[in-house]
């Protein structure tokens, strides 16, 4: 019965978007017609009817009904609940359902907070994104019905992979598909602008807290995603340029250049088009990501529930919604009168450069990822990986970074370099004393040399906006800013320092032999079976001690799933302050030897760290904006009732 | 010419500085991406393919097939483990890897290891990447796995 009310939930909302598709169409011609009024409340039912939806699939799988396609295939009656929660996002029809979900929630939100822009355009955004909604419901109803029932119902569940079951995964997509679907708000806003041809500061500041927070979700979901690939697949690394993870890093170098643009749309009402066509791409680049993970045509190490069928539906929706959008935005851009001018030397023109930098990266990013697709046509099988993307990314990396230390000390709309002559120079300074540093310590790679010098001048950099003034009076979004910058810079770090001090270590021994990493003394004591609530495992108790210290034990596990059956490799970290000791246990190699994997990676946790505050100066960004924006409408309404009160 | 007639050229010129600096920015980035494109990629081989015209010594490549049955020996160091990969034309190549070898690496099934071919023809990888799970094969191995799945069906119904 459940799974039945949650498929009509679906339909319902996917005929309240054809409705708000259509009120969103007539309102062009009159914003008062009796249709064009029943957009808001629809969109509001549609996100509302979705969330239900989304509901009825956590609660089939929280009671584990197994009379459902869906549940049977990939949820066990054993699993721990916060797993069996997971398994509903954890595969395909799942996550879309998550996705459209995201997508009708932030459409009802639009409709229900959204006042200051225009009835017109906010009508012509809301049927932009019902539009766009409208191509995932079929998606969804026609080829991936998550509701589906079996014709009987399964003895027991096949379980959800292994890998899938962990803490960190189980938060991972719901917060990139916040991040991802958030951005189709920036493309209906972008879409609904060009309909009316209202590309103003007031559309920039209505669009801005949504970029935000899809861009904090993002951020968030990239630092976990890595941090999960980091200590689940047992490599030791924590980006591999994989497609999958490509794709989720396309849509975030987007979403910053597009931030950042708005910015100057909003303050200055300068690039104007250029902030639309950001919209419009950031979005795109969600669909494309989505097209890429999920019709399994690239190779990846975590393309998971790949299907051919299921691409192509995704790939003409693809083309459909950004062909459409790019067209309409060809017909249209000529027509939005051009914004105002600045000179080069200004925040405006450092932010200009800011853009430009990523957008060569997002192109450069998109090129390797879709490169192998491109030589496949000619029977020639390639893989791209970090010897294309680290190096060729660097190269706009850097200047942008050094841009970064001193675009926000420049003025806005003209300003000179001598104005902010010694900031310049100190930035300058402190990137080759350490670069210097670096160098003669040892040789490591270039790149990681260059990466730790610009972390460090970027870290002193981020803070010197706030220099000279009252810390007390500092807008949030400054500080926003600061903290995110700051972030950049530390993660950065963590970056290099894992690229050039990481040490590694590869031994087979026997109980009660010892190995060295590093700094690190690693015994192995003792070698034991152990059994979880649905896996067994061989564990190894390792004593490690750091520089001669007191020993702490470690329990790296190789563990066997039975539902489905499945080895997988459980790595341990031991975290201090200065970096982590990553341990994984191997094979038998025979002789009663155990193989060990063993790194010391000098402040990798600096990597995630970085993320987080990045995501923190994100959230202080958008709480210091919405703040001014209330007390800028509660002036606005106040002057308003004044008038009306003078005038009766 | 008026004062803000000349503002007004500056401000066009500086817009133009402006467009040809993000020009520049981009056609560049697409050149140093054609020209690396070329350069950094690992080409994918199969096994006979790597015995017919074999990369270049030391040249990063991928080598993907079968892990032929019984051929799999740790080595007298206990990390390093030797085995052979092959393929539907009974083509072989000698791998070895130092590591722990990945969760799903079973003889008889499919690998892509990264790595590089040795003076001595020994294929050394870097990395090895197994088939994820059940649901996934690598892409390169798809028409392998089709292939022996076909084979074995042939032979179960000759019995």
């Amino acid at each position: 019965m459940a799974a039945e009310l949650g498929l009509a939930a679906l339909w319902l909302a996917a005929a309240l978007s054809v409705l708000q598709l259509i009120g969103g169409a007539l309102a062009q011609r009159d914003t008062n017609s009796d249709l064009a009024k029943l957009v808001r409340p629809a969109a509001v039912m549609q996100g509302l009817l979705a969330g239900f939806a989304f509901l009825v699939l956590l609660y089939l799988f929280a009671v584990t009904d197994l009379s459902v396609k869906l549940v049977a295939a990939n949820s066990h009656s054993d699993k721990p609940m916060i797993f069996k929660l997971a398994g509903a996002w954890g595969n395909h029809e799942g996550s879309m359902l998550l996705w459209i979900t995201v997508m009708a929630l932030a459409g009802g939100l639009i409709g229900f907070v959204e006042r200051r822009l225009p009835e017109q355009t906010m009508q012509a955004t809301l049927a932009a994104q019902a539009f766009v909604g409208l191509g995932f419901y079929a998606f969804l109803l026609l080829s991936s019905n998550p509701f589906e029932r079996l014709p009987e119902p399964a003895m027991e569940g096949m379980g959800l992979n292994p890998l899938l079951q962990d803490i960190g995964l189980a938060f991972h997509p719901p917060t990139l598909y916040f991040g991802y679907v958030g951005l189709s708000v920036a493309f209906s806003f972008a879409v609904g602008a060009l309909l009316t041809r209202q590309v103003n500061p007031d559309f920039a500041r209505a669009m801005r807290p949504w970029v935000l927070g899809a861009w904090i979700f993002l951020t968030l979901g990239i630092t976990a995603g890595s941090y999960w690939a980091y200590y689940e697949l047992g490599w030791g690394g924590w980006w591999f340029w994989d497609p999958v993870e490509n794709a989720s890093l396309m849509p975030w170098l987007a979403a910053t250049a597009l931030l950042h643009s708005v910015s100057v749309l909003a303050a200055r009402d300068a690039l104007r088009t250029w902030t639309i066509m950001l919209g419009v791409v950031a979005f795109s680049m969600s669909m494309l990501g989505t097209f890429l993970v999920r019709s399994g045509i690239l190779t990846s190490v975590h393309a998971f529930a790949a299907d051919p069928e299921r691409g192509t539906f995704i790939l003409g929706l693809l083309i459909l919604y950004i062909g459409g959008a790019l067209l309409l935005f060809g017909l249209r851009a000529s027509s939005i009168s051009e914004g105002d001018r600045f000179s080069v030397t200004s925040r405006e023109g450092a932010l200009v450069f800011n853009n430009v930098m990523l957008s060569a990266i997002l192109g450069i990013v998109l090129l390797g990822t879709l490169y192998p697709l491109l030589t496949e046509a000619f029977d020639v099988r390639v893989s791209v990986g970090p010897p294309y993307f680290n190096p060729v990314g660097a190269v706009f990396t850097i200047p942008m970074l050094m841009v970064m230390a001193v675009g926000p000390l420049l003025r806005w709309r003209q300003d000179s370099f001598t104005r902010v002559k010694w900031p310049i120079i100190i930035s300058a300074v402190v990137m080759v004393a350490v670069l210097a540093l670096v160098v003669i310590l040892g040789s490591y790679s270039i790149l990681a040399d260059l990466g730790l010098a610009v972390a460090v001048a970027l870290g002193i950099g981020s803070f010197m906006p706030l220099r000279g003034r009252n810390l007390l009076r500092v807008p949030i979004a400054t500080w926003g800013m600061v903290v995110a910058h700051f972030g950049i810079a530390v993660a950065l770090f963590g970056m290099a320092s894992e690229s050039a001090f990481s040490e590694e270590k590869l031994a087979a021994i026997s109980v009660g032999e010892s190995t060295q990493v590093g700094p690190w003394q690693v015994t192995l004591d003792a070698v034991e079976p152990v059994a979880g609530p649905n896996w067994t495992a061989i564990q190894a108790n390792l004593g490690a001690s750091y520089d001669g210290g007191t020993s702490i034990e470690l329990t790296p596990q190789s563990r066997n799933f039975w539902a489905p059956p499945q080895e997988t490799t459980e790595s341990v970290l031991a975290t201090r302050w200065n970096g982590q000791l990553y341990a994984v246990v191997g094979n038998e190699a025979g002789d009663g030897r155990w193989q060990l994997r063993l790194w010391w990676k000098p402040f990798v946790t600096l990597i995630w760290y970085g993320g987080i505050l990045v995501a923190l100066g994100g959230l202080l960004a958008l709480i210091g904006r919405v703040k001014t924006d209330l007390k800028r409408r509660y002036v606005v309404k106040r002057a308003g009732d004044r008038r009306a009160e003078a005038a009766s | 010419m008026t004062g803000s007639g000349q503002t007004g050229l500056k401000a066009k010129h500086q817009r133009l500085v402006l467009v040809v600096i993000a020009l520049v920015a981009i056609i560049g980035a697409g050149l140093l991406a054609a020209y690396a494109l070329r350069n950094e990629v690992n080409y994918f081989y199969l096994p006979n393919q790597m015995a017919a015209n074999p990369p270049e010594v030391g040249q990063a490549v991928r080598l993907g097939g079968m892990v032929q049955e019984g051929s799999l020996e740790t080595l007298q160091d206990g990390i390093t483990v030797a085995f052979v990969v092959t393929d539907q034309e009974n083509a072989v190549v000698n791998v070895r890897y130092s590591g722990i070898l990945p969760d799903l690496f079973v003889e008889g099934s499919g690998v892509v290891a990264d790595g590089r071919l040795g003076a001595d023809g020994v294929f050394v990888a870097d990395e090895l990447l197994a088939k994820h799970d059940e649901n996934y094969v690598p892409r390169e191995l798809q028409e392998l796995e089709q292939h022996k799945a076909a084979e074995t069906l042939a032979a179960t119904e000759s019995y």
